[in-house]
Parts: structure tokens; C-alpha cells; sequence
């Protein structure tokens, strides 16, 4: 065939493009099989399409809102999960020999995954119970370990595209699912006798207008006791052991005055009961046991949302490894592995230990540990590091460092170490309730003693009446509201935010320090540019077709339309590129110098008008029948985002810094086209270099560090406020105080302006409630404070402040957003965050 | 009027039955997940044709 007939096939109409029957995604042209009823995107697809059919599980398409993307299973063995040493970890055995795990399955994601991840016992005989909570992504799995083995079952749900990953921390989540159960009891007791006690009040204000009969009045003075009671022996009592504490470790704490006012308030009320005279306070006492408890309910939350990920940390380096025992291979779990053992890892493969190279050579994609976003080249003897990513070639490697002792581990125990170093922000915040105790507790105690001297009425009844009305009810209640709504409305908007501190931080400009590679740039190879004519394409696309090589990927994501064409004689030269026969015609794909070996110099007449390669691009080469014919550069590109959400930042007084992992040129070349100046841009930082940094800046003022990877993990936990980015690295994600799951720099721009807008609404709520505080203690302290006052007076302020959090303008609204951040330990998994859309509606 | 010391004495004893019922429920772990059991009703639904 000539090359004109070549351009002619190429010049056909396309063809419309087929769902998969599986996914819905477009199936690619070359997978499409004209003689089959159903046509699939994937192998994945076929199989989990497969597994729901043959079980009558069809019901499954029914679904409106189905996971969208292809099955991406990871097809292991799972061998290692029927090995004692995981049972004794994560299993449990329960009564009739029956064994239960929890297991976090990525790719979690609605309705549909609940569904199907609870009919695993029709699919697989032997599981007897399947139970998904969908927020964690966490299944509750117990079968019958005689009739069904857990790697089985495991393979079960890899198939259906949910790869499942043991679940470390089921000690601390029972601990926490008491805690939470223990609260909720709390809150809903308090609740129900703080509105039963006001009923009741609510009679006696009204007998004092109207007049009562003193039978009656007595009778609801006692209920109100009684009902009163309860609240102080069961909710009530956190406050008087946090007060206990407090004084054993001699600090003030929020509990102390709070303790005190309801103490005082019991007894006086007790007294004034039983002698039938004076104000009973037990209407307001009741109220602000449960206004307390929900404040910090509210609080508690927050603080949760820090930690549930945390989890995840340990999921970078793969959990089993293949090692070679007298030439057989063997799968065992990572933790498992010990220097000098010999690992056997195949290409697309992570490695599971640091170790050393022994035969052969390959490339790696260490960007996830040091942001490169080439592959470096590996020779026989060098050294690669757990975590990264084995992309060419399958090769042999002694272990060196494993487990803890692992450059990665090393990496994250840093990790760990600037999280907790970060603990000062809040101890500010408790620093300033200790000042605001002292001062309630001087205050009551000068006008107890002034008025006593003076010989004045009331003096006890004053002091408790300014105890009561000064506690910190609508105080405590201003910060975590408004902070809970609106980190909930930025949830909508595609912003996990798991602290309030980050919000007040990121009010103010500062200094924002971004990665390159993932933030700035996509972070996945792609066609930049491309020279030569278009029939080359489809033979240069056939080639790569097969190659799991990231260049490749970059060739297919760019020409998804093109037809892909039989390959005969292929042949993969690991570190040159691929040569094989297409439609009669030798092409070579491949570095400049592999090409240039088969062309001697011979080129396309064209050849000479092709402008020069940008230095940050990767020249690919390729060559038809021994004859340069094109030129394609593939790099990571600028997200398009980029450039404008970075000149609004710095419009705000952000001072804005490139710190990146990859080559100085490369960096340079990206920072120039981003508007950084040449000393805004490091380049070729390793991460421990980035902590340094951050470290230094930090003296400077508020650093908050933008990045996705684990080389940026230690410098975005050591950062005031650390903010991960769109399909980043887990352990990134984790120490994020920010988790942005939209790609983009917009989001960080709809950031800084919404958590100013969050800390005018902190602030206005602060007002407002010491306003009310300063207010009530006027009164208590000139003795004119009614208890119907005080009662009217306290739930008011509350009101205030629970209103004002609410229509206060933070974080623009979504219309229903909750499905963002239902979704969230789905979009934390890598896979699932490349595969799945997260749904806006 | 007498009649209260004898109602309010028993809705009281009715708000007790309602604390104790809730106290239950959530020993019992039915707010641990409040997620999960909205979407599971969805899968009584008859089933459909898969889309060709």
C-alpha cells in the first residue's frame, strides 16, 4: 500500500462513537466488535457486566445515578489476605465460626455502589453479610471461612471495580463510635428536659402576670426542680468533670465558669424552692446544659474531620509485594518484607521497599516522591524507592530499607511530626476562654463582695444571676457555627476544609507556596505539540496501543478518534521507544537518538520548517519506512486556570512562590510562562529541601502551602494551612488542612474569599454575643435582672448568632451540595478521583 | 384545675418513655450511619432493562 492510500483510509468518516454497557463511557474505536450485541470501554467492564448478569443482578443499570467510568480493578490475587498474620490484624471470629472485617473498597460512590457492594452474598456463595457505610467508603464483610476463603470475596469486589484495602483502625473508630453515641444521648436528654423545663417555667411567668394560686405555683417550682435534676446528674456532669480536671491541673478552662454558674445556680435554685421564695433559675440552666453540649458537639466535628483521614496515609506503598524464594514467586504482605529478599516487579507495578537494582534497567516515576514529572532512567545497581512507580521494564530488586525504615516512612513520620507541631493555633484559642473565665469569675466574686459589704439586698442572687447570664452560651456557639456552615457551603463548592483555624488563616493574604507538577500543570504526560502529517498518527497510535509507558497514555488521551491498526514484529527497546510493522510499513516510535539510528539522517522534506521543541517538552520521534516523517513533544501541560486564579491572588496581596521537584529549566520555563519572577521559582527541590523552605517562610509570615504529592506532604503539614489538590497522593490529602476536589487553581482563588467573608461572620457573631454578655451583666450587676429577663435574654442571644451563621454571607450556596461531601473518602482514592466525575447535583 | 397535679406528672412520665426509647435507639447504632440506609430502600425496586 502506498502512503497515499494510507491517507485516504485516514481521510474515512469516523465512525458515531458506542456506549459501553457497562460504564456508558464511549467505547474506542479500536475495541469496537461489530459482531457482538454489547460493546465495552474495557476488560474491567466485560467482567463486572459479566459477574451482575449471570447472577440476575441486572437491576443494577436501573440505577439514574451509577458510577461513571470504567471498572478499574486491580486484578491481584489477594493471596495475602488469607494469610495468618491479616487474620490475627483485621479479622475477627464470631460465634458459629463465622469471621468479620471492615474494608475500605475505593471507587465508593452512591447509591448504586450500596446496592451492589450488599448483594456480594448472591455473588459469592459462603459471604454471609456485606454492609457498606458509603461516607467511609468502609464495609462491614462476614463470611464463612470454610466455605469461602477472604481473598476470594476480595477478588469478588476488585472485579466489580471497588479494590479493596484492609481497614487499620477499628479499635479507634469503636472508640469513637461510643464517644459519638455517648454525645448524641447527651444532646437529645438535654434537649428534651430544656424544653419540658421551659413549659413548665413558661406557666409560672405567666402566673406572675396574671396571678396564681399558691398551691399551683408551689407544685410547678417543684416539677421544674425535679425535672432539672436529671439534666445535671446525666448530660450536665461533662462540664463538672471538665471543671474537676481544670483544677487538678491548675488551668483555666471554658468548663470552670460553667460549672460554677450551674452549681451556684442549683443551690440557690434548690434553696429558693424549698423556702417557696425568690427566682428558681432552672429554665435557663437547662438551656444552657443544652446549648453547651450541641456547641460542642459542633466543635468535636470538626476536629474529626482531620483525623478520619489520617487512615489513609498508609495506603501509599503497595501492601504486598512478590518475592523470589528458589525461583519461585511468592506473595507476601509489604510489612512482611526484609532487607536482602529479592522482589520481582513488573511493570506498572509500584515497589514495596527500597532496594537496589538488579538486573536489567527500566524507567521509574518517582513524582510521587519527588515531583519529577519525567521518568528517570534506572541502570543495573541503582537504587529505587518504595513507592514510586516501575514503568518500563520488569525487573529484579534486592530490598535494602523496608517497612518504618523505608525512604517513604521516613518521609511520613516527618509528616506526622508537623501535624502535631502544629498544635499552638489552638491553644491560643483555649488561652483566651482562660481570660474570659477569670474575668467572669472576678467580676461575680467583686459584686458578691461589694454588695455584701455594703449591706445591700440580693448580693448572692446578683452574683449568680451574672454567672449565669455571662456564660459563654451564644460565645461558644458564634465560632463553631459559623465555621460548620461554612465549611459545609464550601463542601459544595468542591472544598473539604478540615479545620477552622485554616479558614481564619486564609483570610488575610499571605504567602501562597505551589508545587508545579499536578498543581500548576495537569500532571499527566500530554500532546503538546505535534509536526508532521496526520495519516502518521494511526501508526503511531497503533504502536503505542499496547505500551503502559506514560507517552503513550499522552498519545492516546490526545487522538482518542484515531483507528488503531494490527502490529506486526513489535519490538520494545527500553530506553529508545518501540519499533514495529503497520499495514506493511516499519515505523519507529521513539527517542531522537533511537530514530535516528534506523534514518541516518533522512528526513521529511518538511522537516526543515518545524520550529524548535520547547525545553520542558519530550521530544518523541517517528520514523516511516526509515524516514523522519514527524515530531511530537509531550510535557506536562499549564492548567488553563492557572494563570488567571494566580494574578487575582496576587491582586489580593499574595505573595506567591513556585517550589518544585522537577528539573530547574523545567520549572523556570513553567514559572516565566505563570508570571513568577526567576527568584520566585526553585526547582529541583527534593522534599526534605521543601519542609526547609516552608520552615524558613514560615518566620516570614502565614505560608500556605498548595501541593498533590507526598514530596510535598511534610512541607504542606509543617505549612500554617497545607492545601491539597485534585487527584493528589493520599498521604498529601490527609495532612491538607484544604482538600480542593475540583482540578484547578479557581478553587483556591473562591477559597481566600470565602473564608474572609467566614471570619467577618465569626467576627459579627462574636459581637453580637459578648454585646448580649455586656448587656445582661449591666443588668445582673445593678440588680435589676428578673430571672424572666436572663431567660429571655439567654435563648435570644443564641437565636442571634445560630441565624446570623446561618444567612450570613460565607461560602456562595449550592442547591443540594451534600453529595459532594458524601462522597469524599472516594475522591481521596487516586483511582476514583481519575475515573469519577464528582457529581455537582 | 387540680387535675395538673395529676397530667403533668404523667406527660412527664411520657417524655421519660420518649428519652429512654431514644437513648435505646442510639445505643442500638441506628445514627452511626444516616447516609447508607436512605440509598439501600432505593434497591427494592422492581428491576429494569439494562440500556442497550
Amino acid at each position: 500500500m502506498s502512503i497515499d492510500a494510507l491517507q485516504a483510509g485516514a481521510a474515512a468518516p469516523a465512525q458515531v462513537l458506542v456506549p459501553c454497557s457497562h460504564c456508558g463511557l464511549d467505547v474506542p474505536r479500536g475495541l469496537v466488535d461489530e459482531s457482538r450485541e454489547r460493546q465495552f470501554c474495557c476488560t474491567g467492564c466485560e467482567t463486572a457486566f459479566g459477574i451482575l448478569h449471570t447472577h440476575g443482578l441486572a437491576a443494577y443499570y436501573g440505577f439514574a445515578e451509577r458510577r461513571e467510568g470504567p471498572v478499574r480493578g486491580s486484578g491481584r490475587s489477594y493471596e495475602e489476605f488469607d494469610h495468618p498474620a491479616f487474620a490475627e490484624l483485621y479479622v475477627k471470629s464470631l460465634p458459629g465460626g463465622r469471621a468479620r472485617t471492615e474494608l475500605y473498597l475505593e471507587g465508593i460512590h452512591c447509591a448504586s455502589c450500596v446496592w451492589l457492594v450488599e448483594r456480594v452474598p448472591l455473588l459469592q456463595s459462603g459471604v454471609l453479610r456485606s454492609e457498606l457505610d458509603v461516607r467511609r467508603a468502609l464495609a462491614v464483610v462476614e463470611w464463612d471461612p470454610s466455605a469461602v476463603s477472604l481473598s476470594a470475596v476480595a477478588r469478588t469486589l476488585d472485579a466489580l471495580g471497588y479494590p479493596p484495602h484492609p481497614f487499620r483502625g477499628v479499635a479507634r473508630a469503636d472508640m469513637r463510635r461510643r464517644e459519638d453515641r455517648a454525645m448524641l444521648v447527651r444532646i437529645g436528654i438535654a434537649g428534651a428536659i430544656a424544653i419540658n423545663v421551659m413549659l413548665t417555667s413558661l406557666a409560672l411567668y405567666a402566673g406572675e402576670v396574671n396571678g396564681m394560686e399558691a398551691r399551683f405555683e408551689q407544685f410547678f417550682r417543684w416539677m421544674t426542680f425535679a425535672i432539672t435534676v436529671p439534666a445535671f446528674i446525666w448530660p450536665g456532669r461533662v462540664f463538672f468533670s471538665g471543671a474537676w480536671a481544670a483544677l487538678r491541673t491548675r488551668t483555666l478552662h471554658m468548663d470552670l465558669p460553667i460549672a460554677i454558674a450551674l452549681a451556684a445556680g442549683l443551690v440557690r435554685g434548690a434553696i429558693n424552692t424549698i423556702t417557696g421564695t425568690g427566682p428558681i433559675y432552672f429554665d435557663g440552666l437547662a438551656l444552657l446544659i443544652f446549648a453547651l453540649l450541641v456547641g460542642r458537639f459542633l466543635q468535636q466535628r470538626g476536629q474529626r474531620l482531620a483525623t478520619d483521614s489520617a487512615e489513609l496515609l498508609h495506603a501509599i506503598a503497595p501492601d504486598t509485594a512478590r518475592i523470589v524464594e528458589q525461583d519461585r514467586l511468592r506473595e507476601v504482605p509489604a510489612s512482611a518484607l526484609l532487607p536482602g529478599m529479592i522482589l520481582d516487579v513488573r511493570a506498572g507495578e509500584s515497589f514495596a521497599a527500597d532496594g537496589v537494582l538488579l538486573d536489567g534497567r527500566t524507567t521509574v516515576n518517582a513524582a510521587l516522591l519527588t515531583g519529577e514529572s519525567r521518568p528517570t532512567r534506572v541502570e543495573t545497581g541503582g537504587n529505587v524507592y518504595a513507592g514510586t512507580l516501575n514503568v518500563e521494564a520488569p525487573v529484579r530488586v534486592r530490598v535494602e530499607q523496608a517497612g518504618e525504615q523505608s525512604r517513604i516512612a521516613r518521609l511520613l513520620q516527618q509528616v506526622e511530626q508537623s501535624a502535631a507541631r502544629r498544635a499552638p493555633i489552638v491553644l491560643t484559642a483555649n488561652r483566651l476562654a482562660g481570660v474570659f473565665t477569670a474575668v467572669v469569675l472576678v467580676a461575680a466574686a467583686a459584686i458578691f463582695v461589694v454588695k455584701s459589704q455594703l449591706n445591700l439586698p440580693h448580693a448572692l442572687d446578683d452574683a449568680i444571676a451574672l454567672l449565669i447570664v455571662t456564660c459563654p452560651c451564644a460565645l461558644a456557639l458564634a465560632t463553631p457555627l459559623a465555621i460548620t456552615v461554612a465549611v459545609g457551603r464550601a463542601a459544595g463548592n468542591g472544598m473539604l476544609i478540615k479545620g477552622g483555624d485554616a479558614l481564619e488563616l486564609l483570610a488575610k493574604p499571605g504567602i501562597l507556596v505551589l508545587d508545579k507538577t499536578g498543581t500548576l500543570t495537569e500532571g499527566r504526560t500530554t500532546l503538546v505539540t505535534w509536526h508532521g502529517p496526520d495519516w502518521v498518527r494511526e501508526l503511531v497510535l497503533s504502536l503505542e496501543a499496547g505500551s503502559s509507558h506514560p507517552l503513550a497514555d499522552g498519545f492516546r488521551r490526545a487522538w482518542p478518534e484515531v483507528a488503531v491498526h494490527p502490529v506486526q514484529h513489535a519490538e520494545h527497546v527500553v530506553g529508545g521507544g518501540l519499533t514495529g510493522v503497520v499495514n506493511g510499513h516499519r515505523v519507529h516510535v521513539g527517542s531522537p537518538r533511537f530514530v535516528q539510528q534506523t534514518t541516518q539522517g533522512a528526513a521529511s522534506p518538511h522537516a526543515m520548517h518545524w520550529p524548535e521543541l520547547a525545553p520542558t517538552l519530550t521530544p518523541v520521534h517517528v520514523a516511516v519506512d526509515g524516514v523522519l516523517v514527524a515530531v511530537a513533544g509531550l510535557g506536562d501541560k499549564v492548567r488553563s486556570d492557572a494563570l488567571p486564579s494566580l494574578q487575582r491572588l496576587r491582586a489580593s496581596g499574595w505573595r506567591t512562590l513556585m517550589l518544585s521537584g522537577d528539573s530547574p529549566d523545567v520549572a523556570t520555563a513553567v514559572g516565566q510562562s505563570l508570571g513568577f519572577d526567576a527568584s520566585e521559582v526553585t526547582g529541583g527541590a527534593s522534599p526534605e529541601d521543601k519542609l526547609r523552605v516552608v520552615e524558613q517562610l514560615k518566620t516570614e509570615g502565614t505560608v500556605v502551602m498548595v501541593g498533590d504529592g507526598v514530596n510535598d506532604a511534610a512541607a504542606i503539614a509543617a505549612a500554617h494551612v497545607g492545601v491539597g489538590v485534585h487527584g493528589g497522593a493520599e498521604a498529601c490529602l490527609s495532612t491538607a488542612d484544604v482538600y480542593l476536589t475540583q482540578p484547578g487553581l479557581t478553587a483556591l482563588v473562591g477559597l481566600h474569599e470565602g473564608a474572609r467573608n467566614t471570619l467577618r461572620v465569626i467576627r459579627r457573631n462574636i459581637a453580637l454575643s459578648i454585646g448580649y454578655n455586656l448587656v445582661g451583666a449591666s443588668l445582673a450587676m445593678a440588680g435589676i435582672l428578673s430571672p424572666l429577663i436572663a431567660a429571655v435574654l439567654m435563648p435570644l442571644s443564641s437565636i442571634t448568632v445560630v441565624l446570623g451563621s446561618w444567612y450570613g454571607h460565607s461560602f456562595p450556596r449550592r442547591g443540594t451540595s451534600r453529595g459532594t461531601s458524601r462522597v469524599t473518602p472516594a475522591a481521596h482514592t487516586p483511582a476514583a478521583a481519575q475515573s469519577q466525575p464528582v457529581p455537582q447535583s | 384545675m387540680s387535675v395538673l397535679f395529676l397530667v403533668l406528672p404523667l406527660a412527664l412520665l411520657v417524655v421519660a418513655g420518649a428519652i429512654l426509647a431514644f437513648v435505646w435507639s442510639a445505643r442500638s447504632g441506628q445514627f452511626d450511619d444516616l447516609d447508607t440506609p436512605a440509598m439501600r430502600v432505593l434497591g427494592d425496586d422492581p428491576p429494569t432493562r439494562p440500556p442497550e
